[in-house]
């Protein structure tokens, strides 16, 4: 067993509403492809309204790598293209048959496959686009070989899911996946834990992995911290990730021949009546989840994914890809009179400015949840205060300069800086208590993007 | 508080394009939104956000000057009234002195106030920006480093002078690079030194035949300790400047700007290590009276310990690395005691040294970021990667 990785800097924020361990298999009909939910894909369709499709027939692909295809998860008919601005597709929705016909994809023995054979099978299933690579957090391209992999096995972000409880009974496919991995890289599979949170036995069981313990507050489940403990990343590295609910996508696939993305997800926060687990297809529509589980007399913001990173969705909006969340909370639109100046007893804030802020030097399990709601408490101004973002980035890394190198588009200083070691969610936080009310995570992402532009990838 | 937000809903559409006024929309968006925090909610990244904004960080920092303020008013009153009747002990005609000092100060803050949060509005306006809270703090810092018989004119031209050629040229905001308040001070300084210096300006409207001058003056001319005793200097019970006598009200402050953690301490702290480093340097190798006084004689005189707190701690022109901040620190508390006791010119050297280390502030952070570029480069390197 290895050693435990102790991440000091960071937060748990405390919410109530986490899930509880009960799964339920709801009824979807509606089911959606998001080209949004990748970066960097520009989507050329294969299909158009009123086709069939099974699960696994390909309805995308991209247009930068053709070989990249966006399959269904369910069999069904096209029921609509959804654009937004100058004609993006931004959803490509399916209507559910009852009973479900699937792509056959084959069960060749997985030992007498080569690497090609495997990243074919993956890319044709449309597996290939669960993977994702460091830097730019893009789908990878399929002819090169990362330096190591990492299986996400735990989730640290407020109300995230209990990677204990989404994984049980999928010890085999789990395994297989990591095999499928092992023909990718001759690098390390590194399955990445938490130490505190309850052990995951069946992470804890792969062979032909390094497991790899985690202690601390979020962000120590982001990546790039976890990255830049165990292998750090430099200029021109690659590194690829993948979840381990995926991951057992994955092993499935290769032991089935089947695509059956089937996924189990959590309906959490301070809103939801009865916080629990689902168990659904990719692209679900959540409204049939949400449904008479959430407090009505309210306006409130539906989230797929987590509080600090998730994108917001409408009621019966569809889960993103790479989520296994779906938080609710309350809308902030409300105006407060002189609320700037309040002692602040029930206000969520880390700073002592508030008495609430006292609260925040206990350890989470001993303090009450904080009460939570889409205000920004404020106008946006210049970046004033410094030191703040420091105490909350467990990275070697400067936040405030790599923002402002980010915001004047100075791609060498951002090199210098360490953008490739980064990612937008690693300073969710930092956005989370900034004075000035700045998107720092729109600014990180732009600057990303903006590399990955000029480098052509 | 209906009526307020029904009238500020009524009054609204006025001061929006295609109103009546558009061209007083930051001047009604900063009064709309000192009233009320605004609904806007989160579009993009983090859904939900901490509750401190620029308001109560900036409200943080006045509430801390408060003690300092106080203390100020009543020593400005209490020192005319002293230096007509030597005999006077502090708390004698306690109302009288109050009262004194609060006519003499009011002016001065709302002279301040007025000129540069007209500035401030005024360009907000032009470049269409929401108006910035940091005057509210630097207007506050300005009256409290003027001696207490400053004429108003030179407050107004002073704070005029700070926020046009400190802050506004270069962006507002976040972007100055020198400490407006004490730019103020400094303009003040070398464009009227009559009204900056000497022993007649630091008690308001001194009886002719009372000396008047600081503790720190007394030090630079007879070499001598100062005829006040450590305890008052840390009291606060002598001349200077209004709001810098008293040591225990602006610890105070900086306990509360500590506790809060709006002001930094690394700041703080090392300003006081660079000053004990310099002072005893002093003690080690000086060789006139003024370089053996103690250390922590230094802290107490003069404006030192409120520069520390409330000026070298500007977040804006400080160091912004932690690293940085140290080094920041210490250079500011050892120029301040170096140029007290070896320069002949200045008694005083806490406003130079701060505002010395704020051009230099970006230069250090140039230095300490650079550490951590070039150890990426090296990790880089040894992983076989080519030369940057």
């Amino acid at each position: 067993m290895s050693d435990i990785i102790k991440i000091k800097k960071g937060f748990d924020i405390k919410i109530s509403g986490k899930a509880i361990e009960k799964v339920s298999s709801p009824m979807v009909s509606s089911y959606a492809l998001k080209p949004t939910d990748y970066i960097g894909i520009t989507p050329k369709l294969l299909v158009k309204e009123g086709d069939r499709v099974k699960a696994g027939s390909p309805v995308f692909y991209s247009k930068l790598n053709e070989k990249i295809l966006f399959t269904s998860s369910v069999s069904g008919t096209i029921e609509s293209i959804q654009r937004g601005d100058k004609r993006a597709i931004e959803e490509i929705i399916i209507l559910a048959d009852s009973t479900q016909e699937y792509e056959d994809f084959g069960t060749d023995s997985l030992a007498s496959m080569q690497r090609e054979n495997v990243v074919e099978k993956l890319l044709k299933s449309g597996l290939w686009t669960l993977i994702r690579q460091r830097p730019y957090s893009t789908i990878p391209n399929s002819e090169v070989q990362p330096k190591c992999i990492i299986v996400k096995g735990f989730d640290s972000s407020p109300l995230g899911a209990d990677y204990n409880f989404l994984l049980k009974g999928k010890g085999t496919d789990l395994q297989l996946g990591v095999d499928v991995l092992r023909k990718l890289t001759s690098g390390k599979i590194h399955v990445n834990i938490s130490a505190t949170q309850t052990t995951c036995d069946e992470l804890l069981r792969l062979e032909n992995v390094q497991i790899n313990r985690f202690e601390g507050p979020h962000p120590s489940g982001n990546v790039s911290v976890q990255i830049a403990n165990i292998d750090p990343i430099n200029k021109g590295d690659i590194i690829w990730y993948i979840d381990a609910q995926d991951l057992a996508i994955v092993g499935k696939l290769f032991a089935s021949g089947k695509l059956e993305m089937q996924k189990t997800i959590a309906l959490v926060g301070p809103e939801v009546k009865n916080p629990q687990y689902f168990s659904v297809r990719f692209g679900a529509c959540v409204s049939s989840i949400v449904e008479n589980n959430v407090n009505t007399d309210k306006n409130l913001r539906y989230i797929s994914g987590n509080i600090l990173t998730g994108i917001s969705i409408s009621a019966n909006g569809y889960i993103g890809t790479y989520d296994n969340l779906i938080s609710v909370i309350e809308e902030g639109d409300y105006y407060e009179f002189l609320g700037w100046i309040t002692p602040g007893i029930k206000k969520f804030s880390l700073s002592r400015t508030f008495l609430s802020g006292f609260c925040n030097l206990l350890p989470s399990k001993f303090r009450k949840p904080a009460q939570i709601d889409t205000n920004l408490h404020g106008g946006k101004r210049a970046l004033v205060l410094t030191g703040e973002f420091e105490k909350v980035l467990p990275l070697d890394i400067y936040p405030m300069q790599l923002i402002k190198a980010c915001i004047i588009e100075d791609i060498d200083l951002m090199e210098q800086l360490g953008i490739y070691e980064v990612d937008a969610e690693d300073f969710a936080l930092c956005e989370v208590i900034d004075v000035s009310k700045t998107d720092i995570q729109q600014i990180i992402r732009n600057g990303l993007e903006l590399i990955r532009k000029e480098m052509g990838e | 508080m209906k009526w307020v937000r029904n009238l500020l809903d009524n009054m609204k559409p006025n001061f929006q394009k295609g109103g009546k006024f558009p061209w007083l929309h930051s001047t009604f968006d900063a009064f709309e939104t000192f009233a009320f925090v605004p609904k806007t909610t989160t579009t993009s990244g983090a859904h939900f956000r901490d509750a401190l904004d620029m308001k109560r960080t900036m409200t943080m920092v006045i509430l801390a000057l408060m003690p300092a303020l106080l203390f100020g008013t009543y020593n400005i009153g209490f020192q005319h009234f002293h230096s007509i009747n030597p005999e006077l002990s502090f708390f004698e005609g306690f109302w009288d002195n109050l009262w004194y000092g609060v006519i003499k100060i009011l002016p001065i803050i709302v002279v301040s106030y007025v000129v540069g949060l007209s500035i401030e509005f005024g360009f907000a306006q032009w470049r269409k920006h929401d108006v910035n809270e940091g005057f509210l703090v630097t207007g506050m810092l300005i009256p409290m480093v003027m001696p207490p018989d400053v004429p108003l004119w030179q407050v107004a031209l002073a704070t005029a002078f700070a926020v046009v050629i400190g802050k506004e040229v270069f962006g507002g905001t976040g972007m100055n690079f020198l400490n407006p308040a004490l730019l103020a001070r400094a303009f003040l300084f070398f464009a009227f030194p009559s009204s900056m210096s000497g022993d007649n300006v630091w008690i308001a409207e001194k009886a002719d035949a009372f000396s008047g001058a600081t503790p720190l003056a007394e030090m630079m001319v007879g070499g001598n300790l100062p005829s006040t005793s450590f305890w008052d200097m840390f009291l606060g019970i002598m001349p200077g400047s209004i709001g810098e006598t008293s040591s225990i009200a602006i610890l105070l402050g900086a306990a509360f700007l500590i506790i809060t953690g709006i002001g930094s301490w690394r700041i703080t702290l090392s300003v006081f290590i660079g000053g004990a480093l310099m002072g005893l340097t002093f003690n080690f190798f000086g060789s006139n009276p003024y370089t053996q006084i103690p250390f922590y004689y230094h802290y107490v005189m003069g404006g030192f310990m409120f520069g520390a707190v409330f000026m070298a701690t500007d977040p804006v022109t400080a160091a912004q690395t932690n690293r940085g901040k140290w080094i920041y620190g210490i250079l500011i508390g050892a120029m301040a005691v170096l140029i007290r006791v070896v320069n002949p010119a200045y008694p005083e050297g806490m406003m130079l040294a701060i505002l010395l280390l704020n051009v230099f502030a970006p230069l250090i952070d140039y230095y300490v970021v650079d550490a951590n570029i070039r150890k990426r480069v090296k990790r880089w390197k040894i992983k076989g990667g080519q030369n940057v």
